[in-house]
């Protein structure tokens, strides 16, 4: 079996590009296509489906499950804004996203990439990116597809925290803001690294050195490919698919939005259940089935381990799903497909960063555990503290992600099943297993975890602050009780 | 002539109009209604939001009979409507002045 690593992908070709800098993009390119790593065909088309599967989860998956909820008078807004999101920022990425997010950036390049391949630059049918397989690559557009609908997918996720009540013009500027200076950079921190050959060819340089002068020159370009990489990526902080990157991080901004715009008019003296559980089942169902591209996709290559990812992400699912269902029959009296839905969300948000390094027992473990805690969050924890996330953006892919984030950092365990933490340079141009350490494993996902609410909830605090100086945040309050779809959109979901 | 008005349990409709086309009623008018009487609403709950539901679906007929029906119509509809349970609902009889049958032109007792 084949093993995975710390989890980033970008091409060995732009690696090696990154380190000898801007403007030697085609010498690089030949010297990889010297090294000859041919994309699969199996990998690619595995790639691209997987990328369509994303897209689904997005819209109408996510649009949908999100759409139930909300009370019929905001139905339109909801989908509008998630249908809104996903173009926009697709148009984003390929200006100036990937490049952000997945090149050199420099003096900055813990934290962000540069402009290299802004615009697309240099990116063509050729061009390949790097997998977790030593030699193995795939086309760099289907890479940069794959990586464009998380980014898609990221925002739109925390427009469930302040539904029901946000501009729709302040919508899309937040989201071009948000993107820009909170999700190209963390795609950065936890992602961005040279590739399983970039390493393996510097370590292998390193071991032919014959004398010292020749062994120290080595090995400083081994450290120099080494720290080509995101600040969170180099503490060995472990995200498979995105539990900090898109989970953790679109919550936190949701919290803060949900905090900064203020509860909902009426909120929670009126009734404001939601208008279609049937939408929601069905939006929560599309979530599952293109969570299989989302984490298997991964992977990067279709293989044994895209294979554990799937099953774990079928799995850890099913576990949470179940465990909401039984807690909130324990403790409410009555077991709901509301619960059992939400329970089968949390559950894929905390196998996502584990997805492909936990094992399937460990992810059952994790999915109940991550049903049990999101519906003790949402139920409870609240209702107490009063603030309205109004489709809990928070108490699911927020916590769930953290219950995620951490677990991923025990259950890599191979003791506990999990596949190890991948090691590229003991063995150059082989896959070795790393000697598993609980503290430190455990330590760098907390780094990450904590990193990530910081990052993510200062900045997003910041930003809206703009937005509302700018456009302002809130509809009106007659406007609200008029609903979104006709005060913002002129329509109506239902006209019968 | 009476326009009777009963406000039923929704799965009682069909029952209920078998009941009436037997006693000879030739049409009615059914409507889907909310409201509250003796029958205590049930709790909703949404993740833990829980809400009071207190208006409780129902189904409002209204039938137009000549006088001489009416008792029929309300043993008719009492019958079929009748779970025993509290929240089976209510009937209301009251006089009516006029009818018209639109297309014909037809008044009162003909219209019916």
């Amino acid at each position: 079996m084949k093993l995975v690593t710390t989890v980033s992908r970008l091409g060995a070709s732009l690696g090696l590009a990154c380190a000898l800098g801007l403007g030697s993009i085609l010498p690089a390119l030949a010297q990889a296509a010297a090294a000859a790593p041919v994309p699969n065909k199996g990998d690619t088309a595995w790639m691209l489906v997987s990328t369509a599967f994303v897209l689904l989860m997005s819209i109408p998956g996510l649009a949908l499950f999100y759409g139930g909820l909300v009370r019929t008078k905001n139905m339109l807004s909801v989908l509008s804004q998630v249908f809104a999101i996903v173009c926009v920022v697709s148009i984003i990425w390929v200006c100036y996203g990937y490049s952000m997010a997945f090149t050199n950036g420099g003096s900055l390049n813990d934290f962000v990439g540069g402009f290299s391949k802004a615009f697309l630059m240099g990116v063509t049918p050729d061009s390949t990116a790097a997998t977790f397989s030593n030699g193995v690559v795939i086309p760099e557009l289907a890479y940069m597809a794959f990586q464009m609908t998380f980014a898609c997918i990221t925002p739109a996720l925390i427009v469930g925290a302040f539904a029901e009540r946000m501009k729709f013009s302040a919508l899309l500027l937040f989201t071009v803001l948000w993107v820009t200076l909170i999700y190209f950079p963390m795609a950065h921190m936890v992602w961005y690294w040279g590739g399983p050959d970039a390493i393996g060819d510097a370590a292998k340089a390193v071991a032919a050195a014959t004398d010292e002068a020749a062994k120290k020159l080595a090995m400083a370009k081994l450290d120099e490919v080494k720290a080509d990489a995101g600040f969170l990526f180099k503490i060995g902080a472990l995200d498979f698919a995105g539990g900090t990157v898109v989970h953790i991080n679109a919550g936190i901004a949701g919290l803060v939005g949900a905090l900064l715009l203020g509860k909902r008019i009426g909120y929670p003296r009126e009734m404001m259940a939601p208008h279609s559980l049937t939408m929601t089942m069905i939006g929560a169902s599309l979530l599952w089935f293109g969570w299989f591209g989302f984490n298997a996709g991964s992977n990067l290559e279709a293989n044994g381990t895209a294979a554990l990812a799937f099953v774990n992400t079928f799995v850890a699912t099913a576990a949470a799903a179940l465990a909401w269902l039984f807690a909130e029959w324990g403790a409410k009296g009555k077991p709901s497909l509301l619960g059992m839905v939400s329970g089968a969300v949390a559950g894929l948000v905390a196998i996502t960063p584990a997805s492909g390094f936990a094992g399937p027992m460990g992810s059952i473990v994790l999915g109940l555990v991550a049903g049990v805690v999101c519906f003790f969050f949402v139920a409870t924890v609240k209702n107490k503290l009063g603030y309205d996330d109004s489709l809990d953006v928070f108490g699911v892919h927020c916590i769930g992600g953290i219950i995620g984030a951490l677990g991923t950092g025990i259950l890599v365990n191979q003791a506990l099943g999990g596949v190890g933490i991948a090691d590229y340079e003991s063995k150059p141009g082989e896959l070795a297993i790393a000697a598993y350490d609980l503290a430190p494993a455990f330590l760098a996902q907390v780094k990450g975890v904590v990193m990530t609410l910081l990052w993510s909830g200062i900045g997003s605090a910041i930003l809206y602050k703009v937005v509302d100086l700018i456009v302002g945040l809130r509809v009106a309050p007659d406007q609200e009780r008029e609903g979104l779809d006709v005060s913002e959109h002129g329509e109506r979901a239902y006209n019968n | 002539m009476k326009i009777i008005m009963a406000i039923i349990k929704p799965f009682k409709l069909d029952e209920v109009r078998d009941a009436l086309t037997a006693v000879g009623v030739h049409g009615l008018t059914v409507s889907e209604v909310k409201g509250y009487g003796r029958q205590k609403g049930h709790t909703e709950i949404y993740r833990g939001a829980e809400y009071a539901v207190s208006f409780l679906p129902k189904l409002k007929i209204e039938v137009a009979v000549s006088s001489e029906l009416a008792d029929a119509v309300v043993d008719a509809i009492i019958a079929a409507a009748r779970t025993g349970q509290i929240g089976d609902g209510k009937i209301f009889v009251s006089s009516l002045e006029r009818a018209v049958r639109i297309r014909t032109g037809e008044k009162d007792s003909d219209a019916l």
